[in-house]
């Protein structure tokens, strides 16, 4: 698809952009003292980012601190003072309220059984193909890799209701963790991924190793993998966020309580029970802090891995 | 060793190759050392099970969905064989002509009018900032994608804490503050919509900007600096363009994420309201396909939004990516 194409291919296009401008009056270059000063320049200019990015990041964080404040006020104190931490006000007790209602702990469970499921047959079957796709010559390849990138434009909406149809009426899938995880079994994107470290793996390797006579499966398991462990990380990542924050798709599947995923009991919470709650607010957030804080945690613990460049080349080819 | 077993061979080779829908047939009088199969045919069966999935979860659906949107269709239970007759177009009309389905789709325009500038403007200057800024620069990406890794189920929650009617925004706006609030009020209920998506999702798009800015090269700022050009003029002359497919790519994931709204409605603004204020195609999918069973009429709903979708990208495509060569 061409917007595809437009998007794998932005090194080209800079570096386009950057002869013709190079070639225009006063390139590189030409006065070294004045570059250098130049750079001091927009290191000066820092102060002012500096003042944007920390506004910025007051209105990403103010959230989560003010759903943790809000997840142990005994009654809900929207002042601005209610803002800040108040000891006379504090309590443990919405943890204890929403845990009766939904069971937090096998909400977590099922959470982690549904994003466990998508995340190994990611890995399994997603480094398989990533190896073939990359390190392999075969016929049928080139139909694989275009597969591969237009499954990525496919909108989920359109597969709602045949899914639908498919896995809970045909199948009768209603309600097991089969049934929520087939739709994302296997994300693209982490394939993709998972392409891109091992082409960057010299294939001289590969062919050394074949000529040595060892199969396709033991170069991949004992030469190419232990490679690419931080692709692992990344597409582990990557593939993370999706399930463990679906909401729709496990919401349609799910009915039993007792294999809902933490976020469909919590916005059935929210949607149903939670008017007839003393203190609603209470124990939506402490719902929302138990929810949140493992994908958090991490994503804090992970940061290294989850950078630009990581994200970059899962879009840029 | 296991793994010398599950080695496979020519014959699980072949199998793959059928699944691929290539001839399997080996030819003994292949030219030179080319296989027909290729020099590693066993690549078949490492790609197969992707493939299998491939077609049938994701490839087979989408052509059931449009199947669904021409006939009369409706659940039976499984594998109950009933009479379910081409219709044409019947289910499109009935959609289209449908005063809710109308307003969903002014209710996504609404949505994208206000996300998507907002999110291509905002998500551009900062990771432009973030670019420069050398301190603190762990701390403020991680803060940034915070939102963007946090389940909109638990986010949701604060949010409705923070703009119910005598919340937090309120009481800081005193007498500003509008009445009805925000969720409850039909002009604002959709805005607040959008301006809670592009806050969850701008980490996201700041680290694809951050990815396509380090692809600029340096020396483009230090010779317009040379030249005299302000801050200014270097962020439309050598930033803007230089990260153009990545806008693309930011309006057109925009875009998408927009059309999908399903979860905001639900809970933020309990299930579209005020009044349809703030419906959105995709829960209106729900509510006609599986609440009341018109599965055939979500379909036609599905199919059109998706052509919405892809003439928006088309029409963003040419205004984003400016001069086509």
């Amino acid at each position: 698809m061409s917007i595809l194409n437009k998007a794998t291919a932005p090194n080209d296009e800079n570096n386009d952009d950057g002869a013709r401008r190079g070639g225009l009056p006063g390139g590189p270059g030409r006065k070294p003292a004045a570059a250098a000063s130049a750079v001091e320049k927009r290191k000066n200019l820092g102060l002012g980012s500096f003042v944007l990015l920390a506004v910025g990041a007051f209105v990403f964080l103010f959230p989560f601190y003010y759903m943790f404040i809000g997840s142990l006020q005994t009654s809900p104190d929207t002042s601005v003072a209610g803002a800040f931490p108040n000891p006379s006000n504090v309590t443990g007790e919405n943890y204890t309220n929403i845990n009766n209602s939904i069971n937090l702990l096998k909400g977590l469970v099922n959470s982690g059984i549904f994003t466990g499921g998508v995340i190994f047959f990611t890995v399994i079957f997603g480094l398989l193909v990533g190896y073939a796709l990359a390190q392999m010559q075969f016929r049928g390849k080139g139909f694989v890799f275009g597969m591969m990138l237009l499954v990525q434009m496919i909108p989920f909406q359109l597969l709602l209701i045949p899914l639908y149809v498919m896995i809970v009426r045909d199948y009768g899938l209603a309600d097991t963790y089969l049934g929520m995880i087939l739709p994302f079994a296997i994300n693209s994107t982490a394939v993709f991924v998972f392409r891109q470290y091992f082409l960057q793996l010299p294939s001289t390797l590969f062919e050394a190793a074949r000529i040595d006579g060892a199969s396709e499966l033991r170069i991949l398991w004992q030469i190419a993998i232990p490679l690419v462990k931080p692709a692992i990380v990344t597409a582990v990542l990557l593939t993370f966020i999706g399930p463990w924050n679906e909401f729709l798709w496990p919401f349609l599947v799910t009915k039993d309580q007792a294999i809902q995923p933490l976020a469909v009991s919590l916005a059935n919470y929210i949607s149903n029970v939670s008017a007839t709650a003393s203190n609603p607010f209470g124990a939506i957030l402490a719902g929302a802090c138990v929810l949140a804080a493992p994908a958090v945690a991490l994503f804090i613990f992970f940061q290294r891995q989850f950078i630009s460049t990581n994200i970059g080349s899962s879009v840029k080819g | 060793m296991s793994l010398r077993s599950a080695d496979g061979g020519a014959a699980s080779g072949q199998t793959a190759g059928e699944t691929a829908g290539r001839a399997p047939e080996r030819r003994p009088e292949a030219r030179k050392r080319k296989n027909f199969l290729g020099r590693q045919p066993l690549g078949l069966l490492f790609s197969a099970p992707y493939v299998i999935y491939v077609l049938a979860v994701l490839a087979f659906p989408l052509g059931y969905a449009v199947y669904i949107s021409f006939h009369d269709y409706f659940f039976t239970a499984p594998r109950v064989k009933v009479d379910r007759p081409f219709v044409g177009l019947d289910n499109y009309i009935t959609v289209l002509t449908d005063p809710a389905v109308q307003r969903s789709f002014a209710n996504i325009g609404v949505f994208l009018v206000i996300n998507v500038p907002l999110t291509v403007g905002l998500s551009l200057v900062l990771a432009n900032a973030l670019n420069r800024v050398t301190k603190l620069r762990t701390f403020f990406r991680v803060s940034y994608y915070v939102p963007y890794v946090t389940a909109s189920v638990a986010v949701v929650g604060v949010w409705l804490f923070l703009f119910q009617q005598n919340g937090l925004v309120n009481e800081l706006l005193g007498p500003l503050a509008p009445n009805p609030s925000w969720l409850v009020n039909s002009w604002l209920a959709m805005p607040t919509v959008a301006l809670y998506v592009t806050w969850k999702q701008l980490g996201f798009f700041i680290l694809l900007y951050l990815a396509a800015l380090q692809n600029i090269p340096d020396e483009l700022y230090e010779s317009a600096s040379v030249d005299g050009g302000s801050k200014w003029v270097q962020f439309w002359n050598i930033t803007v363009p230089g990260v153009r497919s990545a806008s693309v790519l930011v309006t057109l994931l925009a875009t998408i994420t927009g059309a999908n709204l399903f979860t905001e409605p639900y809970l933020l603004t309990g299930g579209g309201g005020p009044d349809g204020a703030s419906t959105s195609p995709v829960f209106l999918m729900y509510q006609k396909g599986i609440l009341q069973g018109n599965p055939d009429l979500a379909a036609a709903l599905g199919v059109v939004l998706v052509i919405g979708v892809l003439l928006i990208a088309l029409i963003q495509k040419r205004l984003v990516g400016g001069k086509e060569d």
